[in-house]
């Protein structure tokens, strides 16, 4: 992992990608590391179109600003591929990763001959086989670990594990659907 | 042992309150500061704290019943942003003259008109000269000691001043960053009791608070607040440097980062300065002498001080994030320079306004204004010392 990693999420209001950030950076300091979590705040409304960040690091982190040049970014929702500018800073060594059924050519079209890697997943479908609901943002957080690196598989099933049974205390019958989200998640992410 | 979290700014001030436990708080919500009663209000409720809550119908109200929970002999804290405080406007004066350390977390957000929810720090500037001190942190840690430290400060016999703790709203108040947390016990042991010499409830010793005070007085007692004032300079730095006993962190009226040998240097608060650091080292790989002041204490005004850190400089950058609306420049850029003039330092300075109403400052805006303090020290000469960082205008 370089000393700083920085991951830029797209989604839409109500989808999760705020939680999603905050989980990841939960996920990461408990793995020993520095951490940022925080979205771009606007007028909020379900569905319209959302930013978050993530800054990971094994120093200190001081910069406090948006995140411009991500390593990572993540799209959680496929529409918003005809609207935003999602590979805006991009860095080319880094990749995206879309929850997606479309295919290849029609994403590298969106994406504008964007030079890095395009990873994809459907995350409607392990959400709705997991959970029985639309929660996009359970399998995303998966996705973007695998591709990212920025901890291995195990150590983020079993830090998961144990802030589901915190998160979900009051319904403990969710936490094994959430399990198998990620896991089927960490599994299918493919590169386009 | 100093525990090993992450917690957003607001967690991290509504965790103050819980280890500091005050025997009142009154809060009215507003945006970015509404988490800080709302997490609070859940300690009282599962019964973490013995704290009296007061929901109250407004920010005048809440400053209102801090002012009777004080005078009354007990400890009171708040929090506010923005509208809440210039609601709070005229109690905000009361609390001070009538010497009343009440402490309030103060989540910095634009000032309205028009309508904005983000962060800049014109609701702080509002109250500069209203007799409060006034701390800024540049992250959740500093918003934590700041509040830590704060009752040490205000509740002095010394002082007896109220007291608010800054920190960037959304920027750093709802950011997850890693912080260094305190045990409770240390946190109460170092806080201590409250112990006024004179209030209400002391059957012993009936006074009046608030009476009528004219020509005769009112003067005499307004030199008095000047004096705590003053007096709260040397109080800030002997809390600071228990606190370091105890926690290792330290802390003085400003931050000096490779402040040594710096040619170039940027003056700022809060979460800007954090940027500020990162883009120096940056710069300083380039060869770049570049270093920050990142203040601390605002009020008191550690004017000499400043003017002596600066003195070495070759150029200067000092970062309003609000507009002084004056034609000369920012606040902190007018104390800034006043204070140089006082203290015969001349260095050439210039003023920035920048991140009004949310505008995001990046390391890209910073290493503009180093670009810029470097063609001052070449040209010799400030064309124009009233700047704008970041503004989009045709030029």
């Amino acid at each position: 992992m370089n000393d700083l990693i920085e991951i830029r999420w797209h989604g839409r209001g109500g989808q999760g990608a705020k939680t999603a950030s905050l989980l990841l950076a939960d996920a990461a300091f408990n793995t020993g590391k520095y951490i940022q979590g925080f979205p771009e705040y606007g007028p909020e409304r379900m569905g319209a179109p959302i930013t978050a960040y993530n800054r990971i690091s094994t120093k200190p982190i001081t910069i406090h600003s948006n995140i411009y040049e991500p390593d990572y970014v993540v799209v959680v929702d496929d529409t918003l591929l005809e609207s935003v500018d999602v590979t805006a800073g991009l860095k080319k060594t880094g990749a995206i990763v879309i929850n997606t059924t479309k295919d290849s050519e029609y994403l590298k079209k969106q994406l504008k001959g964007y030079e890095g890697k395009i990873y994809k997943i459907d995350a409607r479908k392990i959400s709705m086989e997991t959970l029985g609901k639309y929660f996009p943002n359970t399998p995303m957080l998966a996705a973007i670990v695998k591709v990212s690196k920025v901890m291995t598989d195990e150590e983020f099933l079993n830090d998961m594990q144990g802030s589901f049974k915190h998160k979900f205390a009051k319904k403990p019958e969710v936490i094994d659907g959430n399990m198998k989200a990620l896991e089927m998640a960490l599994k299918e992410v493919e590169e386009v | 042992m100093s525990i090993r979290e992450r917690l957003s700014g607001n967690e991290a001030a509504a965790t103050a309150m819980k280890q500091i436990n005050p025997d009142v708080v009154a809060a009215f919500p507003i945006t970015p500061s509404t988490e800080i009663p709302q997490y609070f209000s859940t300690f009282v409720s599962n019964g973490t704290v013995d704290t009296e809550f007061v929901a109250v119908e407004s920010e005048h109200s809440a400053m209102s019943a801090c002012i009777g929970a004080e005078a009354a002999g007990a400890r009171a804290m708040t929090a506010t942003s923005a509208n809440g405080l210039s609601l709070m406007w005229e109690m905000i004066y009361i609390a001070s003259s009538l010497r009343l350390p009440i402490v309030m977390s103060l989540v910095n957000r634009a000032v309205s008109g028009p309508l904005n929810i983000h962060n800049d720090q014109s609701d702080a500037m509002g109250v500069r000269d209203s007799g409060w001190i006034m701390l800024f942190s540049e992250n959740n840690q500093e918003a934590y000691d700041n509040l830590l430290m704060a009752h040490r400060i205000a509740e002095n016999p010394k002082v007896r001043l109220p007291l608010m703790v800054c920190q960037d709203g959304f920027i750093t108040s709802h950011s997850i960053e890693n912080i260094e947390l305190e045990e409770d016990e240390l946190v109460k042991n170092f806080v201590g009791t409250y112990k006024p010499e004179h209030y209400l409830l002391n059957d012993k010793e009936p006074i009046a608070v608030g009476p009528l005070d004219l020509q005769a007085y009112l003067f005499e007692h307004k030199a008095q607040q000047a004096e705590a004032m003053r007096n709260a300079k040397k109080v800030i730095l002997e809390v600071a440097e228990e606190f370091e006993k105890v926690t290792g962190r330290k802390y003085s009226f400003f931050e000096e980062y490779k402040m040594e040998d710096a040619e170039y240097v940027i003056v700022c608060m809060n979460s800007t300065a954090g940027t500020a650091k990162f883009t120096a080292d940056k710069l300083r790989e380039q060869g770049i002498k570049a270093g920050v002041l990142k203040l601390r204490v605002f009020r008191p005004f550690p004017a000499e001080e400043i003017s002596r850190a600066l003195s070495k400089a070759k150029a200067v950058a000092v970062l309003d994030k609000a507009d002084g609306l004056n034609a000369v420049g920012g606040p902190l850029f007018t104390d800034v320079t006043s204070g140089m003039y006082v203290n015969n330092i001349k260095v050439p300075t210039v003023s920035y306004i920048y991140g009004i109403g949310g505008r995001d400052t990046k390391s890209d805006d910073i290493e503009k204004v180093y670009i810029d303090l470097q063609e001052i020290v070449k040209s010799g000469n400030v064309v124009n010392p009233y700047r704008y960082l970041g503004l989009r205008r045709e030029d």
